[in-house]
């Protein structure tokens, strides 16, 4: 992917950098003091004596590692991939942190590897949300620890969520240990028309959001349409107040956007260089939208601007227009079953999901919510059910689909994770029976390999540092 | 498309001429009791003048009425929601639309919900349609620790949705309720106790009150209409529902009983309840928990696990399921099977099948003090019976065919008539206004 090798092609430009500077290094004395002077003066035109790093340059990078694991192999389960496959009686084998097999009751694995029997159980990707909020609204949501919304403009395209993320959020461990989540996506909140990036997470507990974050992953900008950015705003006398205010606001933003990417000597900004990044579609667009009017809109505002909306979030109304979503490529990401909380939620219904599958477009199954994480599996499978009862049979393992490799696909990581193929990072959870039930939890999860939970071994459980010494600390939960 | 229409205009002439009664008897059915036992394979449910006369094996079964044949599919009493706001409101964000909460009244204690319940509310159809059949509905305190005096309805959309009019009151002795005291806890209790010595006043028991009302600046905590509704709950004559999540919070409602001997007390939420899950049980107070809260979302409920229910049912606590804290009541029967799943979980509380469905039927008809009529089939009881799609805590699960008071309930709403027409997306003829 175009994404990918862009952030090769950094990772290359600083090797030669550093390569450069143990070269200077490693000079004379005798040739350090002769071209002392000529440095200088070369140094005071060409450079300033301070600056950030380059703009693109990886900042506040990743330090996350995988945890050590041992090679590993579940065998005799039922195994979704992800992609739509189902493998009765399979092998999953797994390998210095990738999958490396995945097959029959006759893939070959070595002999000398941890072997789970998974006889009357299931094995799937590791689930992902591509829809959360965790570390930046964490629990306990005391005002202290409201982190999620710079909603004090209308548009905010330069904060981070990253810069939020607290670690200890205790909903991290939870999403881990009742929704084999692995990986899930912070947004920033909805009050603004643009709230800022998103930061992609491993879901393994860490000291610090760059110990979580996952590497590789591109950002991602959260936009709003409708009711909550015209209402914040407009209740404060200032733009936008209607829906029309709305897209004028983006307008002008976008085009504001659009000379600073031309303009060579333009002043560092930082909103405006998170919307070049969108606009040179190495930053997606994850858009909270409601209505299909609206979406219809969005999608014409990015032709007429020149980018891509990647996927609709809380998308209650896009069975109504499922055409026109799988005719522009965009992914719709919707809950199961919320309706009815707000004007713009009126229309929700059950069979969402299903008609969109119907229609060929692509369905993300979210969350939007610190317990609904914790049962995407569910979700999906009652919007599953409802398809079933309105004539649309959707087999298990592309409902699977909806809540991996869609949403891997929609935050871009899914050449790296969202499926169990070989190569690919082995997040991988083995459920205690089929995970469209409700009678079934995760039964022990991996992510790059390393068993990061096992129901079967309490002290498997993570605890963060807010929990300890509390009532209840390292409770089955 | 156009039998559609001809579908729904059916429907409508049905919904508007008056429903009767039908006596009824469904066989060859997987009958779920509601009192805590398992299911009867095989077994037969029999309704007549709008109760239940029989549910239990085929063999022992009445005759009489028209025959549905269940095909195997689960039978059920229809699902108890408590607490819920069904019926009083339309959109939560749309202020105008919502009934349950009303910050800037003088009242608290002396709303009544039971005036504003509207029967054909698209949630009371669209929460039929998943099953339940009548609900515990009630005002949440807004403008004082009181919410006001809570309903218990049926879901049946005829004229009379009220089963029971001021059935409890409300009251909010947790973190919500200290902000709405003032800003401490102390402070909401100050605010209780007074409360409920004006209103023994008034009961005659120790003269005349001494206040009329309780405010503090420009805000009513108390008028003398508000201590006049609370006679029936110091007198015992209703019952008073209290919110209540940390472990020493739920002592200090306990304690209550000491200073006001008659209080029927009703614990809601209870997230740390399994800390004091012996005291509860000893005190004989039924708890209406969250089902599967096990975040440390406020500092009160640092302790909260899944498995809170199941601990407090183990320790002899009565333990129904709360609607109140779901993101919609429908979700009750999933909830309630994420409760047998904790049973595979070393270390987790959970609940048998029977148990958990109970909780979600008997047992909140029982605290809502409707027991033997609603949420159970026993002869006597309500006629409200569901037939189910599969296995009706499975989270996919919604009737098939759903009885209130013996009445076969139509499941159209808003919901449905949108799925019907966007089935397909064909304009090729006519917009979709049409279809209809």
């Amino acid at each position: 992917m175009y994404r990918d090798s862009k952030w090769r092609a950094r990772a290359g430009a600083l090797v030669t950098l550093a390569s450069a500077l143990a070269l200077i290094a490693g000079a004379t004395v005798a040739d350090a003091k002769e071209r002392k002077k000529k440095d200088k003066e070369e140094e005071a035109a060409a450079a300033p004596a301070f600056a950030a790093i380059k703009p693109g340059d990886p900042v506040y990078p990743s330090t996350y590692k995988p945890y050590p694991g041992v090679a590993t192999a579940i065998r005799g389960a039922t195994v979704y991939d992800g992609r739509g496959k189902k493998i009765e009686n399979g092998v999953v084998f797994m390998s210095g942190g990738k999958i490396v097999a995945v097959g029959g009751p006759d893939t070959p694995i070595p002999a000398d590897i941890a072997v789970f029997d998974g006889t009357g159980k299931f094995v799937t990707p590791g689930i992902i949300d591509i829809h959360s909020h965790l570390g930046d609204y964490p629990s306990p949501g005391v005002d202290a620890h409201s982190d999620g919304n710079e909603a004090t403009a209308p548009t905010t395209p330069e904060v981070w969520a990253e810069h939020s993320v607290w670690p200890q959020d205790p909903g991290f461990s939870r999403a881990l240990a009742n929704g084999g989540i692995t990986s899930l996506q912070i947004l920033p909140g909805s009050a603004n028309l643009m709230g800022g990036r998103s930061v992609t997470l491993k879901n393994v507990p860490a000291r610090t959001m760059q110990g979580m974050k996952f590497p590789g992953a591109p950002y991602s900008m959260k936009m709003a349409c409708g009711e909550n950015p015209k209402r914040v705003y407009g209740e404060r006398g200032r733009m936008p107040s209607t829906r029309m205010g709305n897209l004028a606001v983006n307008r002008e933003t976008w085009l504001a956007a659009i000379d600073y990417a031309n303009d060579p000597k333009a002043k560092r900004d930082l909103a405006k260089e998170t919307l070049v990044g969108v606009l040179k579609g190495e930053i997606l667009i994850q858009n909270h939208c409601y209505r299909a009017d609206e979406m219809a809109l969005v999608m014409d505002m990015a032709k007429e601007m020149g980018y891509k909306v990647t996927t609709f979030h809380h998308a209650v109304e896009s069975y109504k227009i499922a055409d026109l979503l799988r005719e522009n490529g965009v992914c719709s990401a919707v809950w199961a079953d919320w309706y009815g909380f707000k004007m713009e939620s009126y229309d929700g219904i059950l069979e969402n999901a299903a008609f969109l599958q119907r229609e060929g477009a692509c369905v993300v199954i979210h969350s939007d919510d610190q317990n609904d994480i914790q049962r995407l599996n569910q979700e999906a499978a009652k919007a599953q059910a409802a398809g079933q009862r309105a004539g649309i049979d959707i087999p298990d393992a592309t409902v699977i689909g909806w809540i991996t490799y869609n949403a891997a696909k929609a935050m871009g990581i899914a050449d790296m994770t969202g499926s169990l193929e070989t190569g690919k990072m082995a997040d991988v959870v083995l459920w205690n029976g089929d995970p469209l039930s409700v009678y079934s939890r995760p039964e022990k999860v991996w992510i790059d390999g390393a068993l990061m939970f096992d129901a079967l071994n309490p002290k498997t459980r993570p605890v963060s540092d807010f929990e300890l010494g509390q009532p209840g600390e390292g409770d089955v939960k | 498309m156009k039998n559609l229409l001809s579908v729904s205009a059916l429907a409508l002439i049905a919904a508007a001429a008056p429903a009767m009664a039908q006596d009824v008897t469904i066989t060859n059915a997987r009958v779920v009791i509601g009192d805590g036992s398992e299911p009867i394979e095989g077994g037969t449910v029999v309704v007549q003048g709008g109760k239940v006369v029989y549910a239990g094996p085929a063999a022992g079964a009445p005759a009489g009425g028209s025959a549905v044949d269940a095909k195997g599919a689960y039978v059920t009493p229809g699902i108890f929601a408590t607490v819920t706001t069904l019926g009083l409101t339309d959109v939560v964000a749309v202020s105008e639309t919502e009934d349950s909460r009303a910050a800037a009244s003088p009242f608290s204690a002396s709303l009544d919900a039971a005036a504003a319940i509207n029967p054909v509310s698209q949630h009371i159809l669209v929460h039929r349609a998943a099953g339940i059949t009548r609900a515990a509905t009630a005002t949440a305190p807004t403008g004082s620790i009181f919410g006001g005096q809570g309903a218990i309805i049926d879901l049946d959309g005829d004229a009379t949705p009220v089963v029971q009019a001021r059935a409890f009151q409300f009251v909010d002795l947790g973190e919500n309720g200290a902000r709405l005291a003032g800003g401490s806890r102390p402070a909401a209790h100050a605010l209780l106790r007074a409360a409920l010595r004006e209103a023994q006043a008034l009961a005659g028991k120790t003269g005349t009150p001494q206040t009329t009302e309780i405010v503090k600046d420009d805000e009513v905590l108390l008028s003398r209409f508000d201590a006049e509704a609370l006679v029936p709950v110091v007198t015992g004559k209703q019952k008073l529902y209290v919110a209540a999540e940390r472990a020493s919070d739920i002592r200090a409602v306990l304690g209550l009983k000491k200073e006001f001997p008659a209080l029927d007390l009703v614990l809601v939420g209870a997230a740390e309840g399994w800390l004091v899950a012996s005291e509860i049980a000893a005190a004989k107070v039924p708890v209406i928990a969250h089902g599967l809260a096990d975040l440390p979302e406020t500092f009160e409920q640092l302790g909260a696990t899944q498995s809170n229910a199941g601990r407090m049912m183990r320790a002899g606590v009565k333990v129904a399921i709360n609607a109140d804290s779901l993101q919609n009541p429908r979700r009750l029967q999933q909830v309630a099977g994420n409760l047998v799943a904790l049973n595979k979980l070393p270390g987790a509380a959970g609940m048998s099948w029977g148990q958990a469905f109970a909780a979600i039927s008997s047992v909140p008809a029982e605290i809502s003090g409707m027991g033997g009529k609603a949420g159970v089939l026993k002869p006597g009881a309500f006629g409200d019976v569901v037939i189910w799609s599969e296995d009706p805590l499975e989270a996919g699960a919604v009737p098939t065919q759903v009885f209130i008071g013996g009445i076969k309930q139509d499941l159209t709403s808003h919901q449905s008539r949108l799925r019907d027409r966007y089935k397909d997306l064909d304009e090729s003829n006519r917009p979709e206004a049409y279809d209809w």
